[in-house]
């Protein structure tokens, strides 16, 4: 009798999905409206940084980190919401359930195939920005555009499985992608406009309106994409300079990990629902 | 050894019971109907036994328990589901190969499993182009990669037209008569009684009978020796088919969809033999008491 390995099955089920995303109409659009706005951005920040100096390549930064928490989550919600939910409206996640393999492999599949798909996507728009921002001579460190990259990366891996968890969670794709899309619009609206008019409205502290802002993932990449790059939080006003004070350089790792733990709970939730649900 | 136990199995959707306390053990090499009216349970028992339903009681497949070891219980499953839906991106060929890399069998045993379907001809074409005879034959090809010893069918052959409906069937017999072990799902008597041996009668979730053909024939017909036979054929031939069957002795009408011929239980099927040797296209039929 054969025997599949579990990393043979994850794998060709990462490839499976792989394939499948890069045909996918929606994906193609993202990834190039991505790198269509990154590199605009990147250009008209050089040209202001020119005019301006150092203030106008700020802008640019400011404007990058925008964009990224602008698409990227979009990106990784929707995609990870149609994910196990179109397959299971389709049928195709009963036959797929009947062969020998377990949930677990299933989803791991999943999320390495839309994982690498996500990464290829960002990798073109952070090349070609790159690239612009290199042969134009700028003043970010190779290190620091690195290091946003991998932030990048990881905040589409946290939306990627807060939109499997929608997708393993609820029945039916509508549901599914509709959920990830208000959960888009919370992170990335509601998650600002909230905090300011919560500090109005209940004379927060400093310390406690840092802490609050802990609970977005987006707020969480925000503070460490903007430490990479200007090595302080002054743009952040005293909520920023607080957390300096307090955390220090500490608080690149502490952000990273607090990224992980929003990228792992959810997946573990997913699991979860995943193996009861199943293919209904 | 049985090839299939299951021990009391009961499963519940919320507060809905779909099915209390079944038991039966299947042979190697048994045709087992499933039997009852839509909601009895026979679709959500098939997706027990696959293990992709959580559920209460025992299912084991030559005693690999199907909850706690469902990949290597699954690895002697071959599955045909009613409604057959794969992946639009793929072609046959490739369709075949991803499940047989799946099973982690080599991909050219998926392209052998299609010439045995005679489908090695369609290796090319995207699946969504196929017909809903060639769909099924595939899912059938791609239930028997690796060889497994019992399948799984439900209602295989419920959308698809006279033709690939006899062409599936005549398949199933060759892989009975192999030895493989069938379980499948049918609301068609004529497939229980060409192809089970052995019929599980299902109501509201309940193990009704574990009974034969015959007694379930008996069972659906009492009394009865005369049958009459639904045949829908297209429009413009119907005429010429009603003087061919009257040619040969049948009493025949026309109904709003076809004919109705009334024939008796030992050539039930006769009608169909005359008329498609006469070139007749007969889209359906049904067999009514």
């Amino acid at each position: 009798m054969t025997t599949t390995t579990v990393r043979a099955t994850v794998s060709l089920l990462a490839r499976k999905e792989l394939h499948d995303a890069l045909r996918n109409r929606w994906f193609v659009l993202y990834t190039v409206v991505f790198a269509v706005l990154a590199l605009a951005l990147s250009w008209i920040g050089l040209a202001g940084g020119q005019l301006y100096g150092l203030a106008g390549f700020g802008r640019t930064t400011a404007s990058l980190i925008n964009l990224i928490m602008l698409i990227v989550p979009l990106m990784g919600l929707t995609l990870g919401a149609l994910s196990l939910a179109l397959e299971r409206e389709q049928g195709t996640l009963l036959y797929i359930l009947a062969q020998p393999v377990v949930p677990g492999e299933v989803l791991l599949g999943k999320l390495l195939g839309l994982a690498i798909a996500l990464t290829a996507a960002l990798s073109i728009g952070f090349g070609l920005s790159g690239l612009l921002l290199a042969w134009r001579g700028s003043p970010i460190g190779l290190g620091a555009y690195l290091g946003l990259f991998g932030l990048t990366i990881l905040l589409a891996l946290l939306s990627l499985s807060l939109g499997i968890l929608f997708s393993s969670a609820l029945p039916r794709t509508a549901t599914a992608l509709g959920s990830a899309l208000f959960a888009w619009l919370l992170l990335v609206f509601l998650g600002d406009l909230g905090l300011l008019g919560s500090a109005l409205a209940l004379r927060i502290s400093v310390e406690q309106l840092f802490t609050f802002s802990l609970l977005n993932p987006l707020q969480v990449f925000k503070v460490a994409a903007i430490l990479l790059l200007r090595s302080d939080l002054q743009v952040l006003g005293p909520a920023g300079q607080y957390a300096m004070h307090l955390y220090g350089w500490r608080l690149l790792p502490l952000s990273t990990s607090v990224l992980l733990l929003w990228t792992l709970i959810p997946l573990i939730l997913a699991y979860l629902f995943f193996r009861r649900r199943g293919a209904l | 050894m049985a090839l299939l136990t299951i021990e009391h199995l009961t499963k519940r959707f919320g507060t809905t019971t779909v099915l209390v306390d079944f038991s039966c053990t299947i042979e190697p090499g048994e045709s087992v109907a499933l039997w009852g009216p839509n909601g009895a349970g026979k679709t959500t028992l098939l997706r027990c036994v696959l293990g992709v339903l959580p559920f209460e009681g025992i299912i084991q497949i030559k005693g690999i328990d199907v909850q706690r070891q469902g990949k290597q219980a699954r690895r002697l499953v071959g599955f045909v589901p009613q409604e057959v839906a794969f992946y639009p991106t793929l072609t046959v060929g490739e369709t075949a190969a991803f499940f047989a890399r799946l099973r982690g069998l080599d991909p050219e045993e998926g392209r052998r499993r299609l010439v045995q379907v005679a489908l090695q001809d369609r290796l090319d074409q995207p699946v969504g182009t196929l017909s809903g005879g060639q769909r099924q034959r595939l899912a059938l090809a791609l239930a028997l990669l690796g060889d497994p010893p019992l399948l799984l069918l439900d209602e295989p052959t419920s959308s698809l037209d006279i033709r690939s409906r006899a062409e599936f069937m005549d398949a199933l017999q060759k892989l009975l008569a192999a030895g493989k072990t069938l379980l499948f799902s049918t609301h068609r008597f004529e497939e229980v009684e060409h192809l089970a041996r052995r019929v599980l009668l299902l109501e509201n979730g309940h193990l009704e009978a574990d009974t034969t053909p015959a007694a379930l024939a008996r069972r659906l017909f009492p009394e009865t020796s005369q049958y009459r036979l639904r045949l829908h054929l297209p429009e413009r031939q119907r005429p010429e088919a009603v003087k061919t069957l009257q040619t040969h002795g049948f009493e025949v009408w026309m109904n709003g969809h076809g004919l109705e011929v009334r024939v008796s239980l030992n050539e039930k099927a006769r009608p169909l033999t005359l008329l498609s040797r006469a070139g007749f296209e007969i889209i359906d039929f049904e067999l009514h008491a």
